[in-house]
């Protein structure tokens, strides 16, 4: 229990630190870079919603930061994120909202496959240690890892979309016939299929290695040899004996790893034009939206940090030391 | 010299090593290899790959091999920089969280947890957005300030272990001074991770500062493996059938990154000898 409250607060402090960025950063910049974008869209936004962007950015106002900011925290934890400049006059929580389902599921999915190919192989490559297997996967892991991910998706989508055509070049499912139903759904798994495999190629090299590297740790142990000293069967060392206690670290380093992946889904969607929260972030970003990359950004790290929280829930019943009150 | 000849004993340290020294070469003797100005708009546009121009040329008429070959120095800058800017960070907070400990250990963490928690692409990409001014220090500061926390953790559960060692605490017992059992005692013994980290780092560097000129945000008319993707991707090279300007400066990225990558599993492997080849 006391290692969940543990969690708790951390959950809250890391939230509480990336609102404060978002408060703190552009009144830290020389010249407030949010009066430029105040300044670019004048003539298409009407004077209630400037006042509100100026409030919300600092701009023009008496009120001394210390209440600007309990203001600015006030409005975040109602879900206030203001207008969208680019998509004016939605509200950014609109537009965010029809964004999240799309990168939810396409980042969900991948990475549960990615981490359950990724640590079945590394078991695989640590055991095997010797063979060819592991001589062609270690350095293609390598390879996978420093390769930059958006490149990655580009090779991907130049060759199965545009050269061979077996899958459609951008989008999140077919916009030229009512569907509906499971034809429907069948045309969002297409439409999803490169990107998935994008994001799950790239992330997988990284659970491989740190499986791999957990597991040739853990098989030197003592505990190991005394396992196939009395006869028990490979398989049952290989997977009950060895990798329960080698993927432990694989959790413990999922805070890392999830924000790797993240940003491979960022910018796997761009190159698909995946309508979620990462082509949506590349939108605002060229529009200069301030008040809808925050949330963007927001939502990530929240989205972030529940991944995270499930993670550790789940490491609370793989590990008993972190149930007893250690860390 | 022993670590020489260490490094270049494993196979991995070796390629790494030598995939290295061939793009050091390439950006050093840049104005030599490259056939004409990386910046020059004179040649038709859009042409595919000729002995003339051996990658094509760009949408305004520039040379993409020799922009590939001058784009070598931004890439290996950002990441050698980079790399040491945030390995300094990580080494100032490792050690002074796990030394001093207490209190300072524990707001030290905190910080260092939150920076790991909060995912990098959106962070740097939200600062970027915010810094009116692109260029190259600009992202490095970007991709510096939020590549340290990783490093920092290692580092400090390092100062941890060596802390508890006997010849720690005996110059503790003669009453050493701390900077002496920090300089002379600890600091020696965690080289090779500082260089491993130093090396992963770089990756990061050079992965982020491609992601971040790709996108947009960093400064588009100077001449680095990111803007050639940018512009390349802003003029549908793939669908125009140029892809040798696409997959080539990415491809270096890669080689780049895995370079530094292989050097920094090599150290990994010479200092843990679990991890080593039976």
């Amino acid at each position: 229990m006391k290692y969940i409250i543990k969690r708790i607060i951390f959950f809250l402090i890391t939230a509480w630190a990336a609102v404060t960025i978002n408060f703190i950063l552009p009144r830290l910049m020389p010249g407030n870079p949010a009066e430029v974008m105040i300044a670019k869209f004048q003539g298409r936004l009407n004077p209630q919603a400037i006042n509100a962007l100026e409030i919300a950015f600092g701009i023009n106002t008496k009120q001394n930061i210390f209440f600007q900011y309990i203001d600015y925290l006030g409005r975040m934890l109602t879900g206030n994120f203001g207008i969208s400049v680019s998509f004016y006059p939605t509200t950014v929580a609109q537009v965010l909202s029809q964004a999240i389902p799309w990168t939810l599921g396409l980042a969900g999915i991948s990475t549960v496959l990615a981490f359950t190919f990724g640590t079945l192989i590394g078991i695989g490559a640590s055991w095997r240690r010797t063979s060819v297997s592991s001589g062609v996967i270690v350095p293609l892991s390598f390879f996978l890892n420093a390769m930059p991910y958006f490149w990655f998706a580009l090779v991907v989508e130049y060759i199965f979309a545009f050269i061979l055509g077996w899958f459609p070049l951008g989008g999140a499912y077919s916009s030229s016939s009512n569907l509906a139903g499971l034809p429907l759904i069948g045309s969002i798994l297409y439409h999803a299929f490169l990107p998935g495999l994008t994001i799950v190629v790239t992330a997988l090299g990284g659970w491989m290695l740190t499986m791999r590297n957990n597991m040739i740790s853990v098989l030197s142990d003592d505990y190991i040899t005394f396992a196939f000293a009395q006869g028990l069967p490979d398989k049952t060392v290989e997977y009950q004996y060895a990798a329960r206690n080698a993927i432990l670290p694989s959790f413990t380093g999922f805070a890392m790893a999830i924000g790797f992946v993240i940003s491979g889904v960022l910018l796997t969607e761009i190159i698909f034009s995946y309508p979620g929260v990462g082509y949506l972030l590349y939108q605002a970003v060229l529009n200069i939206d301030y008040p809808l990359m925050q949330a963007i950004f927001l939502f990530i790290t929240i989205a972030v940090l529940v991944a995270n929280f499930i993670a550790d829930i789940v490491y609370v019943f793989l590990d008993p030391r972190a149930r007893s009150g250690g860390e | 010299m022993n670590y020489v000849k260490l490094f270049f004993s494993n196979r991995k340290s070796a390629v790494g090593v030598i995939i290295f020294l061939m793009f050091i070469a390439m950006a050093i003797f840049a104005p030599y290899i490259a056939p004409y100005s990386p910046t020059y708009m004179g040649f038709t546009a859009l042409e595919g790959p000729s002995i003339k121009h051996l990658l094509g040329t760009t949408a305004v008429g520039q040379d993409i091999f020799s922009q590939v070959i001058w784009g070598s120095r931004m890439s290996l800058m950002v990441g050698i920089i980079t790399g040491a800017i945030a390995t300094t960070l990580s080494v100032i907070v490792g050690l002074t969280s796990g030394y001093v400990g207490g209190l300072t250990d524990d707001i030290l963490m905190t910080i260092t947890n939150i920076f790991l928690v909060i995912p990098g692409l959106p962070l740097i990409i939200i600062i970027s957005a915010f810094i009116v001014v692109k260029g190259m220090w600009t992202i490095i500061f970007v991709i510096s300030i939020t590549g340290w926390a990783w490093g920092a953790r290692t580092l400090r559960s390092q100062v941890l272990t060596l802390k508890d060692r006997d010849y720690v605490k005996a110059s503790v017992v003669v009453g050493e001074k701390s900077s002496h059992i920090i300089f002379s005692d600890i600091f020696p013994n965690m080289m090779s991770l500082i260089v491993a980290n130093f090396f992963g780092a770089s990756v990061y560097a050079v992965l982020s500062e491609a992601g971040l000129e790709f996108l947009g945000l960093g400064n588009s008319s100077a001449v680095s493996w990111g803007t050639i993707l940018y512009w390349a991707q802003n003029n549908q090279a793939l669908l125009f059938g140029l892809w040798e300007w696409a997959a080539v400066p990415g491809l270096l990225i890669a080689l780049l990154g895995m370079s530094f990558a292989l050097m920094n599993f090599a150290v990994d492997e010479i200092t843990n000898p679990r991890l080593r080849k039976r």
